[in-house]
């Protein structure tokens, strides 16, 4: 006798957001959303409030990654209590009103989605961003829209590490992802990028409307890199880097890095290698918005995550 | 018989890095040429500038406005105050520095790093199409992806000889191992001329090949609101200095309509998309390409005109 498996019921998802210009540099986001708030018809579906956001409009307007600090750092406990004075670092003004939009964070006024548009100088090709292993109702679309872009490769990056996840803009809401699509130089707007985050974004709006219309997506495994660690470039007393990504492994996200494989190459020419014990998979590697952070690659393990099926809960 | 040209040596040389604050690759190559002391057992001299230490500290490319534009004559004798903006201030100390007024110091050969986000390869920008001394330089460095442009404008170019060295593609911001190594190559090449140069070495004429531009192409836009319409076509994004004929894809609109070159004449892109020139109206530069013949060259000795 066969039992009937696992169905999560979950809440429609009825309202959502798609942030372009969290970093005022990454361009596909801030060409999309702008095209869509002049013309959405290609962002509509049945039953959705879909509101596309420019979330840090000075750092547009001046074509720079953030004015005072990181707004895709800001959204931080103290930050979004922080009370209303003047001096407020300009993000952190911003994150509160972006909570008070689409948040609060945490409460069930929340918006149910927020897809956060980013682009990196890393060779990364398309990335969707987890921020937890146990949503369902993300896990289920990303593994919907990995199936809808193949053969074109969709990686899943899951940063839930205690120490390094960071509180992002898209945080606000109750099943937040991130898209990162690369490789682009900051201030550029390359078409093979601009188009596949179009049709990533096609995709997962696809997946909501479904969702909502009483669809039942059966259970699934999603392939996802887990963030370990971050690797530094080696530096001087200055705090100068002295060495550059080597050649082999500049451009090679998600390859395997193996201990005695080669990682950096000092300016006069000397090259360092990995001395990790267990294979990693290095991914933004070579990201310029994170010279600053101290962050030459990222470094993550793999894992196949389960999701049970799934379905909208009848009222 | 051709003629063979004599030129005084080249005795001193400037090589600047971060004119642009973000372009890294002459950043990091003008660090590291000035931790080595001269001892002065240097076959030539060799001054090293970080032209916007400003910007290279912030690393954008530019604090108040862009230093490669202000080397015009206008920009040079203008007169400055505290409240200038910085790069005003900063071109005229340069010029100072570097110019051939300046006697002292003042250097025979100027040679400016530069990095683009366009897949541009390794190019030299010469200021003049008769100088001989870059085009030699140029024909010296000639390897299948290196090429040379002429450009008329004044550009960082205080001395009587200017070279612009441009590697791409790297984004602003970032420094890659390869595009270094093909900077720190390329600068030790034309230090490898000049000296052969000096010490007497008698360099055969030839022909180089010079891109001469001829127009600038914006990005289509909204004649309202001036917003970009449309990206670079896949099908030119990256073919920098690959031939475009009338009717070849362009643009790509967002709207889903290809944009075509409409010129009457086949001419070489260059500079396709790169980052700093949104600001200015420029997607890509197209150039016309022609043989430009130079005579044997070598010094007239020790003897300094």
């Amino acid at each position: 006798m066969s039992s009937r498996t696992n169905v999560s019921c979950l809440h429609e998802a009825k309202r959502v957001a798609i942030f372009g210009g969290t970093h005022g540099n990454e361009m596909s986001g801030i060409t999309l959303v702008n095209m869509w708030k002049q013309n959405s018809a290609e962002i509509e579906r049945n039953g959705l409030l879909i509101k596309p956001f420019i979330s840090n409009p000075k750092a547009v307007k001046k074509c720079t990654r953030y004015i005072d600090t990181d707004l895709n750092r800001a959204f931080t406990p103290e930050n979004l209590s922080a009370p209303d004075v003047e001096g407020l670092l300009y993000e952190v003004q911003r994150a509160k009103e972006i909570n008070r939009m689409f948040g609060p964070k945490g409460s069930s006024d929340a918006y149910d989605v927020i897809f956060d548009l980013h682009n990196t100088t890393s060779n990364m090709g398309s990335t969707l961003i987890l921020e937890s292993s146990t949503d369902l109702f993300n896990l289920q679309m990303v593994h919907y829209i990995k199936k809808a872009m193949a053969p074109h490769t969709c990686s899943v990056l899951l940063n839930e590490h205690p120490q390094l996840k960071y509180s992002t803009t898209r945080s606000v809401a109750k099943h937040p992802i991130g898209l990162e699509v690369g490789p682009q130089p900051q201030g550029v707007l390359r078409s093979n990028v601009f188009e596949s985050m179009r049709t990533i974004l096609k995709h997962a709006l696809d997946f909501i409307e479904f969702f909502n219309s009483g669809v039942e997506f059966p259970p699934c495994t999603v392939d996802v890199f887990r963030v370990q660690e971050r690797m530094d470039y080696p530096r001087d007393t200055n705090g100068n880097i002295t060495a550059m990504v080597h050649p082999h492994l500049q451009d090679c996200d998600w390859e395997p890095l193996n201990r005695g494989d080669p990682m950096f190459l000092t300016f006069d020419g000397r090259t360092i290698l990995y001395e990790g014990a267990n294979t990693v998979y290095p991914t933004f590697i070579n990201e310029a918005a994170y010279y600053e952070k101290q962050q030459a690659f990222t470094t993550t393990c793999r894992e196949i995550l389960s999701a049970n099926a799934i379905r909208k809960a009848f009222k | 018989e051709e003629p063979v040209v004599a030129m005084p040596t080249v005795s001193r040389v400037a090589v600047c890095g971060g004119t642009h604050g973000n372009e890294l690759a002459g950043i990091y190559l003008v660090r590291e040429m000035l931790k080595k002391r001269a001892d002065g057992t240097e076959p030539v001299s060799v001054v090293t500038v970080m032209s916007n230490p400003r910007a290279a500290q912030l690393c954008v490319r530019y604090v108040e406005t862009d230093l490669n534009r202000c080397f015009t004559r206008a920009a040079l004798s203008a007169p400055v105050s505290e409240t200038s903006p910085y790069e005003m201030i900063r071109s005229q100390e340069l010029n100072a520095l570097l110019g051939p007024k300046a006697s002292a110091q003042a250097v025979d050969l100027l040679c400016d790093l530069h990095n683009t986000t366009a897949n541009t390869g390794l190019c030299l920008i010469t200021y003049s199409d008769r100088d001989w001394i870059c085009l030699h330089i140029c024909k010296h460095l000639q390897f299948p992806y290196m090429l040379d442009i002429c450009y008329a404008k004044a550009y960082l170019c205080p001395t009587s000889v200017s070279i612009s060295m441009e590697i791409g593609p790297q984004p602003h911001g970032v420094v890659r191992s390869v595009i270094f190594s093909a900077m720190q190559e390329g600068v030790q090449l034309m230090m490898d001329w000049i000296c052969q140069f000096n010490s007497g070495t008698l360099f055969e004429g030839g022909w180089v090949d010079v891109y001469t531009m001829v127009k600038n192409i914006d990005y289509p836009r909204d004649s309202e609101t001036h917003v970009i319409t449309a990206a670079v076509h896949p099908n030119l994004q990256d073919r920098d200095f690959c031939l475009l004929h009338p009717g070849d894809p362009m643009f790509l609109c967002f709207s889903g309509e290809t944009l075509r070159y409409r010129g009457k004449e086949a001419l070489y892109p260059f500079f396709i998309n790169e980052g700093a020139y949104y600001e200015k109206g420029v997607a890509l530069s197209l150039a016309r390409k022609r043989r430009v013949q130079i005579p044997s060259q070598h010094t007239l000795g020790l003897l300094d005109y």
